[in-house]
């Protein structure tokens, strides 16, 4: 994960620090799926902290009341975290197959960190379910989580897209577009009762 | 012999001399080192395998049986195993797809595209996308036929995305798996001109599925006639690609058997679809119509009984 070297001396000034620095980290990581540009940074200080609170917040958001989730129908926790992370080491190993030459946890934090745009939506889509059902909600909703679904599609692709020779580009990024709609799916299809 | 110490892998300057010298020895020429092909075997080509004489194809195909001598095998647990079945390249996967859509009688899937060279990202990734286009269609689908209806409440039926995962899986793995070791057995007992290794098999049959993504979406469709026409479309593309594909390794045995195989294929192949059918597309409501025609007719007997 991140480097967290304790600084030699008091053992209890040192916890503090390395947390900050875990945490600057992260959301400079943030900003940069948010505005995404060819950097290495992402790439070269690779974390896994981003991804997991990114897809504990997804999941938690996408359950609903326990009350009424006898026969919703809707993913359960288990079933988004699986989908996550599933999903992402199987195109992390699809692209290493295919000869990429990016290492499992470079490609397990892109993937990761790509989902905040969808997360955003998700969080929008609750705060817009609260206006009550009805068809415009749905437009609404549905325009948002297209714009997001672009949004972590070509975010993720400028990371990864170079890692791959060009011939065999499109393979690599079919499964991640493929991955992202899944999510978008299950986002834009979330009825509370 | 001249043409045998052609073949030494020695310089390169001896190459281009000894073609000027013999212009009837094959010789293999690297044209661009950043795209040789790496065409390595793995230890599940079976052994009995032997090649049709005719080989169809174009340059591609030539320099690929002319490379295929050196071929070699990792072990079956380091990495490079498996990255050599996914030695395809973007347009190569196009191709197979292409092919599997348009069958030409008398071509061969396997020969005319796969070419020794079976790859698994087809088959693993048309099988991942034909799971969510049937889930999410067939959500869709039962949307807009309840749609309207008071008692009906929206629900993403997401656990069928499971069912549907084990269904597509199990068939495109355990269906090949079975055909593969029949054919084996009857390889035993009739000699057999053309077989098949178990990932071309596998292969043919991912590839074969690709045309049910666009049926599963069309499907949306509410109408049963639409829908039952979808099915023998796709049965019909599909069903021939595999009928070609597997009647050269069947049609030197006894000919019953070999009929039987080839219709079991497609009843195989025609259960998945009209199951997937069944199962995740409720059936297009009948009882709109009645609602509708009911309100004349009672407006017909309100009209009389006045």
């Amino acid at each position: 994960m991140a480097e967290a070297e304790e600084s030699p001396g008091d053992p209890g000034t040192a916890s503090p620090r390395p947390l900050m620095r875990d945490l600057k980290a992260v959301g400079k990581k943030f900003m940069h799926v948010l505005y995404p540009r060819k950097s290495n940074t992402l790439l070269r200080d690779w974390d896994l902290w981003g991804p997991l609170i990114l897809c504990v917040t997804l999941a938690l958001m996408l359950q609903r009341d326990p009350a009424d989730s006898e026969k919703d129908g809707g993913p359960h926790f288990a079933e988004v975290f699986v989908i996550v992370w599933f999903g992402a080491v199987t195109i992390t190993l699809n692209s290493k197959l295919l000869g990429g030459n990016i290492s499992f946890f470079q490609s397990l934090c892109v993937l990761g960190y790509c989902i905040l745009p969808l997360t955003v939506a998700m969080l929008i889509c609750r705060l817009v379910l609260l206006a009550g059902p009805g068809p415009v909600n749905f437009m609404v909703r549905l325009f948002v989580v297209i714009v997001m679904f672009a949004w972590s599609i070509v975010a993720s692709t400028a990371f990864l897209a170079d890692s791959q020779p060009p011939n065999r580009r499109a393979l690599a990024v079919y499964p991640v577009f493929l991955f992202y709609f899944v999510i978008s799916w299950m986002i834009l299809t979330f009825t509370p009762q | 012999m001249a043409a045998v110490d052609d073949l030494q892998f020695e310089e390169f300057g001896n190459a281009a001399t000894s073609v000027a010298a013999n212009p009837d020895a094959t010789t293999v020429s690297i044209e661009d080192p950043g795209e040789t092909p790496k065409h390595q075997t793995g230890t599940l080509r079976g052994s009995g395998r032997e090649e049709d004489d005719e080989l169809l194809g174009n340059d591609d195909s030539d320099k690929t049986e002319l490379l295929a001598g050196q071929k070699k095998s990792s072990p079956f647990w380091t990495f490079e195993y498996y990255q050599t079945f996914f030695d395809v390249d973007t347009y190569q996967v196009f191709d197979r797809i292409k092919g599997s859509l348009l069958p030409i009688p008398g071509k061969n899937f396997v020969r005319l595209y796969i070419r020794s060279n079976p790859d698994l990202y087809g088959p693993f990734w048309i099988c991942a996308t034909l799971i969510f286009a049937i889930a999410i269609s067939g959500n869709l689908s039962n949307f807009l036929i309840h749609l309207g209806e008071k008692t009906y409440h929206y629900v993403p039926e997401f656990q069928k995305v499971s069912i549907a995962a084990t269904i597509i899986y199990a068939y495109a793995w355990l269906v090949p798996l079975a055909l593969w070791g029949f054919l084996m057995w009857r390889n035993s007992k009739v000699m057999n001109i053309v077989s098949y290794s178990f990932l071309e098999i596998v292969c043919v049959y991912g590839y074969s599925l690709f045309i049910y993504i666009p049926t599963a979406i069309l499907w949306i469709i509410p109408q049963k006639a639409v829908r039952w026409i979808l099915v023998m479309i796709a049965l019909g593309i599909s069903g021939s690609v595999l009928a070609m594909t597997f009647w050269p390794a069947v049609r030197e045995d006894n000919r019953r058997i070999a009929l039987a195989t080839i219709m079991t294929i497609v009843l195989l192949h025609m259960l998945l679809s009209v199951g997937c059918l069944a199962y995740f597309f409720d059936a297009p409501e009948m009882d709109h119509l009645p609602t509708t025609a009911a309100i004349p007719n009672q407006t017909v007997a309100a009209a009389k009984s006045s």
